[in-house]
């Protein structure tokens, strides 16, 4: 082993001394360097806010947060302000890489674990609204569980159903899915009308319906279901349903 | 120490190699000089650096409460107030959902005929998902000092309206301006129409409703 000269190792214990955890410290934000001959600040997350100030290339930069594709960074001389996406995917890591921030892909959305996501459409006639979270055992296959309400101008009713889904070809940015389901239906009448008591049934589904990828993390999804109410009655009734909506998923 | 002994035999690798490899007579090994080489193989003196990037904090969610008044077809105008809960997709578009209420005045001809009363519960409340976006961005100057982040934007959905104890599927369509009074801090004032149909007075007709607010929403 090679012996450090001596002013070094005199320095480095001084320094040690004097900021001690310097070496350990878990910076707060992270840092990037600048990459593009310029990095333009601007006043607000927007394209349409001015840039105030310029940080040049070398120059390194910390990333205090994110909203939508705007980073609010803060320079070496502590002044604050926000960048665009595309000109921070041109500034470089500490370890020398190009910056990459993980917003989601298509390779993602063949392969995602959980979607949240709002539909609207038609339910036999009335207007329907629901929400929907699905989580997927495989990229093909998954949970879903979902509570909507309809509108119709006679009644009105919360649905409330589980079943599951079936993705045939998840790699595909747009691929058609089948459901099968069950859950319950509580119907209630409009008080201007007669008042015939409220009524809850068990209902069952099955459906057919695609989901587009859109972008990032984003999808767009059709269904089409068809819903038998078990009633108390002696028949049974038979509701087609149409929806389109979009999700989020990750 | 270690990492000495490790040389050594590693040096002695190749030896053993040629060793098996040929059965050579003892006389053909030659002893390395171990000691020597191991002093020309220079060891490594960087630590190897461990990076962890800290996470970038997302603020794409904005939640707050708004009051304001709100003009109910044929039921005159009164407070209303409620809640809203934004998430941030781009920098132009927003999904929004909100939840509000108010309560129903008296028609004309309540007031004008003394005790009669049309409704038994008076409460109307709506909730409704709604995608906004922003355009005309900009700041806003106050004085000589003060410059604040601002932009309107537009804003329709569909939700549902409970007016007289029944569920009224409900559009809604606006415009609003937001004022950032800070980075997570949002100043609101909405103008909103909410239109359903409803056969409240007899027959069926579209009522539209407009709704005015001012509401304060955090970033986060």
């Amino acid at each position: 082993m090679r012996p450090f000269p001596r002013h070094v190792l005199i320095l480095a214990l001084l320094l040690n001394a004097v900021i001690p955890d310097l070496a350990r410290a878990e910076a707060r934000y992270q840092e990037v360097v600048v990459a593009d001959p310029y990095l333009e600040l601007h006043t607000g997350p927007g394209r349409g806010y001015p840039v105030f100030h310029v940080v040049e290339r070398g120059a390194a930069v910390e990333i205090l947060k994110r909203r939508t594709d705007w980073f609010k960074v803060r320079t070496e001389d502590r002044r604050e302000g926000w960048v665009a996406r595309d000109q921070m995917l041109r500034t470089l890591q500490p370890t020398g890489e190009l910056t990459r921030f993980n917003d989601g892909s298509l390779d993602q959305f063949a392969a995602h674990r959980w979607e949240v996501g709002t539909m609207a459409g038609d339910f036999d006639g009335a207007s329907v609204i629901s929400v929907y979270g699905a989580w997927l055992f495989n990229p093909s296959l998954s949970l879903e569980v979902g509570g909507s309400h309809v509108l119709g101008e006679f009644s009105n009713s919360y649905l409330l159903t589980a079943g599951i889904a079936h993705v045939f070809v998840p790699e595909w940015p747009v691929s058609p899915l089948v459901m099968l389901g069950t859950g319950v239906i509580s119907i209630e009448p409009q008080t201007t009308l007669s008042q015939p008591e409220d009524r809850t049934d068990q209902v069952a589904y099955a459906g057919i319906g695609a989901r587009f990828y859109l972008t990032r993390r984003f999808m767009a999804r059709i269904d089409y279901k068809s819903y038998l109410l078990f009633t108390s009655r002696d028949d049974n009734e038979e509701i087609d349903e149409w929806k389109a909506g979009f999700a989020f998923f990750f | 120490m270690e990492g000495r002994i490790r040389i050594l035999l590693l040096s002695l690798a190749p030896v053993a190699v040629a060793l098996g490899g040929c059965a050579s007579t003892p006389e053909d090994v030659q002893v390395p000089a171990s000691e020597a080489e191991a002093a020309r193989i220079i060891e490594p003196e960087i630590e190897r650096r461990e990076i962890k990037v800290p996470k970038i904090d997302h603020e794409n969610f904005e939640i707050g409460a708004f009051a304001g008044i709100m003009s109910i077809e044929d039921f005159g105008s009164n407070p209303v107030y409620g809640v809203r809960a934004a998430y941030h997709i781009a920098e132009d578009l927003f999904v929004e959902a909100a939840v509000g209420r108010t309560e129903a005045g008296l028609t004309s001809f309540e007031q004008l005929s003394g005790n009669l009363r049309l409704l038994e519960n008076r409460d109307f409340t709506y909730y409704n998902i709604s995608f906004g976006y922003n355009f005309l961005p900009g700041e806003i100057f106050i004085g000589r000092n003060y410059a604040f982040n601002s932009a309107l934007y537009v804003i329709g959905g569909v939700g549902s309206t409970r007016f007289n104890s029944e569920d009224n599927f409900t559009f809604n369509f606006g415009v609003g301006a937001r004022l950032l009074a800070t980075d997570w801090l949002a100043v609101h004032l909405d103008v909103r129409d909410h239109v359903f149909a409803t056969d409240l007075l007899g027959r069926d007709k579209a009522t539209n409703n407009l709704e005015g607010h001012l509401g304060f929403t955090f970033f986060f």
